[in-house]
């Protein structure tokens, strides 16, 4: 397959050789399972269980609260003990309300629905509503419902189902372990995945620091059809779905559209896994592979966590802390986020649990800019970080949004390489915040004037009515008194 | 050929005369800055600012009478709006933004005097005499009439909790005052 180059990125040191050679090990059930109500993006996942009640593993825990929703299962079987608030895992560490549950250590299995025995003869849609069912995310970090991306496929014509193997993040294992050892579920997954879509084709993509998964998955690709597995240069950040369709297509995604306008939807290697397990066994979401990693673990690996454990008690499976971490990181070192604390829990999302140790975040006093240009030259959507970034300083949101602020993926490749240490992607987090923010009080502001407008068109018909009335009252009366 | 322009000639002055008197004898005042300016303000007319309602306010603003943070229930977003309208620089550093709220009606103390009713503006309140009443939190903008009305204190402004899908990273340190250290 012919690939494109994509402009800029950078070049980071991998570091993912501690946990790349270790197998994926399964964590044993923890004392308390804290699972939240909203571990992906959209509305937040109603609860239909109570406090006290018994669950088994499987058990439907909190349904999808929307459209754009997840439902959240029982990772194990045990006793609901409460659904209180508790600290997210979050930068923020805002509270959310989280369904508390305290295993039982049987482990028993609820009823699951049937497998569908031949996925590739069934109705797309029923293929569609066992992965909403399963409550699948997108497992490379982004946590968007799986379902509702399986539901382009009835809106636009597709070709490519892009399998995203690429794991640019440095180290971040996870899915290079998944590939190695679970290359046929994945596979199998991704052509589920694809027929439920409509796409003709599945290429999976895999960075080429990963020769070892290259080989497995073509391998375990070589018997099925219509199925490539091509790898992609190692270059930060390629496992961005829009940079990874521009590198096999040579297109590029305009702005504020989806690849799947490009007739490409990309997924993650451990989503499709999950879709194996949903559509095949209905089996929902109740595990995720996590890479532990980081200078101040002491046994740095990847772990099958149960969702739901705790951050704490998987550092303590994994050793502990040899040193106290300078920053521990949910996600890669270059877009992960700052935990609050270590007691918050792993969710659908959780690709990595990095402590850092002082020397690895690096974290320097920024200096001012000397203009060389280098945020410019690197930045892979073409942006000019400099100048938005000293108009945000300058609160001029308007003019970095004319810049194209909101078209920044956040990869963070500015922050990185910039020689005075300016925390430039931090800026550009900030006004796309606050640029939300700004057009969500401009709705609102919309909404209540049209409120008011309606309340005035009430009162004014009131005062014409009331006047009508007056003044037949006083035609009739007039009339009385003529004819007395 | 001299009667076309002739006539032509006659037909324009005529004209130009009537549009000229009329523009006039009939002006109607209305400024367009005005206008313009009522329409970023919320338009609930709460009062809170102490005009009447968001029109007066707007001539205020136009005239130069008012401030630009004159706004409650608009906050940070309204003001930083004027104040690019009308090409000052909004002082916002000293406002003390309460970020936005909603009223609640607090079941135990309501004897249902529909007096906050006739308050909301927004038609966000829903109830009848003798009868508990109740705040849509969506229609809500948190002008706060209807709790100065109440004769029972039943009602309390809340704070719109920031959620996990609002929240954003706050604004990073400004380098350059780093350097000045």
């Amino acid at each position: 397959m012919k690939l494109f180059s994509v402009r800029g990125g950078v070049h980071p040191e991998y570091r993912k050789e501690r946990t790349s050679e270790s197998a994926i090990v399964a964590m044993p059930l923890p004392a308390t399972l804290y699972l939240p109500l909203q571990q992906h993006i959209g509305a937040p996942a109603e609860p239909v269980v109570e406090a006290g009640e018994l669950v088994k593993k499987g058990q439907l825990l909190a349904r999808a609260g929307g459209a754009v929703s997840a439902p959240v299962h029982a990772p194990t079987s045990g006793r609901i003990a409460s659904i209180a608030d508790m600290t997210a895992p979050h930068p923020s560490g805002l509270p959310q309300p989280t369904i508390i549950l305290e295993p039982d250590g049987k482990d028993e299995w609820a009823e699951l629905p049937p497998g569908l025995f031949d996925p590739f003869k069934a109705d797309p849609q029923a293929i569609r509503s066992r992965v909403a069912e399963a409550g699948i995310v997108g497992m490379g970090g982004a946590t968007f419902p799986s379902a509702v991306k399986l539901n382009l496929g009835t809106e636009k014509k597709l070709e490519i189902l892009l399998l995203n193997g690429a794991e640019c993040e440095p180290y971040l294992t996870c899915d290079d372990r998944v590939m190695r050892e679970r290359a046929e579920e994945m596979l199998d997954g991704a052509r589920i995945m694809a027929y439920a879509l409509g796409a003709p084709k599945v290429v999976v993509a895999i960075e080429e620091n990963k020769p070892q998964a290259l080989e497995v998955v073509k391998q375990a690709a070589s018997t099925l059809p219509n199925l490539e597995v091509v790898s992609v240069p190692a270059q930060y950040p390629m496992g961005s779905e829009r940079h990874l369709v521009q590198a096999i297509t040579g297109e590029e995604t305009p702005a504020r559209k989806l690849t799947a306008d490009l007739g490409i939807v990309v997924h993650n290697v451990a989503t499709a896994c999950a879709v194996h397990h949903a559509v095949r066994y209905g089996k929902p979401l109740l595990a995720r592979v996590v890479t532990v990693s980081g200078g101040a673990i002491a046994k740095p690996q990847n772990v099958e966590v149960p969702l739901g454990t705790l951050v704490s008690d998987l550092v303590e499976f994994c050793g502990g802390l040899a040193v106290p971490p300078k920053r521990v990181v949910n996600g890669g070192p270059m877009m992960g986020q700052p935990l609050p604390s270590l007691a918050v829990p792993v969710v659908k999302g959780t690709s990595g649990i990095l402590a850092l140790t002082a020397d690895e975040a690096n974290e320097q006093p920024s200096e001012p800019c000397i203009r060389c240009g280098t945020c410019v030259t690197i930045c892979p959507c073409g942006l000019v970080p400099v100048e938005m970034s000293a108009f945000i300083r300058k609160e001029n949101l308007d003019a970095a949004a004319r810049l194209g602020v909101r078209d920044c993926v956040s990869c963070g490749s500015c922050s990185y390489i910039c020689p005075a240490h300016i925390p430039l992607v931090h800026y550009f987090n900030y006004a796309k915040g606050r640029l939300n923010a700004l057009d969500r009080e401009a709705r609102k502001t919309d909404h209540i004037r049209q409120l008011v407008e309606g309340h005035n068109v009430r009162l004014e018909k009131q005062a014409a009515a009331k006047a009508a009335a007056a003044a037949a009252a006083a035609q009739a009366n007039a009339e009385k008194g003529g004819e007395a | 050929m001299l009667i076309a322009v002739g006539s032509l000639a006659v037909m324009g002055a005529t004209l130009g005369t009537l549009l000229g008197v009329a523009s006039r004898y009939l002006h109607v005042e209305d400024d367009p800055l005005e206008l313009e300016l009522l329409g970023l303000l919320p338009g609930a007319n709460c009062a809170q600012c102490g005009f009447v309602g968001c029109g007066q306010a707007a001539a205020a603003l136009a005239k130069g009478e008012a401030g630009v943070t004159l706004c409650p229930p608009g906050g940070k977003a309204v003001a930083e709006k004027l104040a690019k309208k009308l090409g000052v620089k909004a002082d916002l550093d000293d406002q003390e933004d309460v970020g936005p709220q909603y009223a609640v009606v607090e079941e135990d103390l309501c004897i249902g005097c529909t007096r906050c009713i006739r308050e909301c503006t927004a038609d966000a309140i829903f109830g009848a005499p003798k009868q508990m009443h109740t705040i849509l939190k969506d229609n809500c903008h948190g002008c706060a009439k209807c709790f100065k009305v109440c004769p029972t204190e039943a009602i309390k402004m809340c704070k719109v909790p920031v959620t996990l899908s609002e929240w954003h990273w706050a604004k990073p340190e400004d380098v350059a005052d780093v350097h000045a250290h």
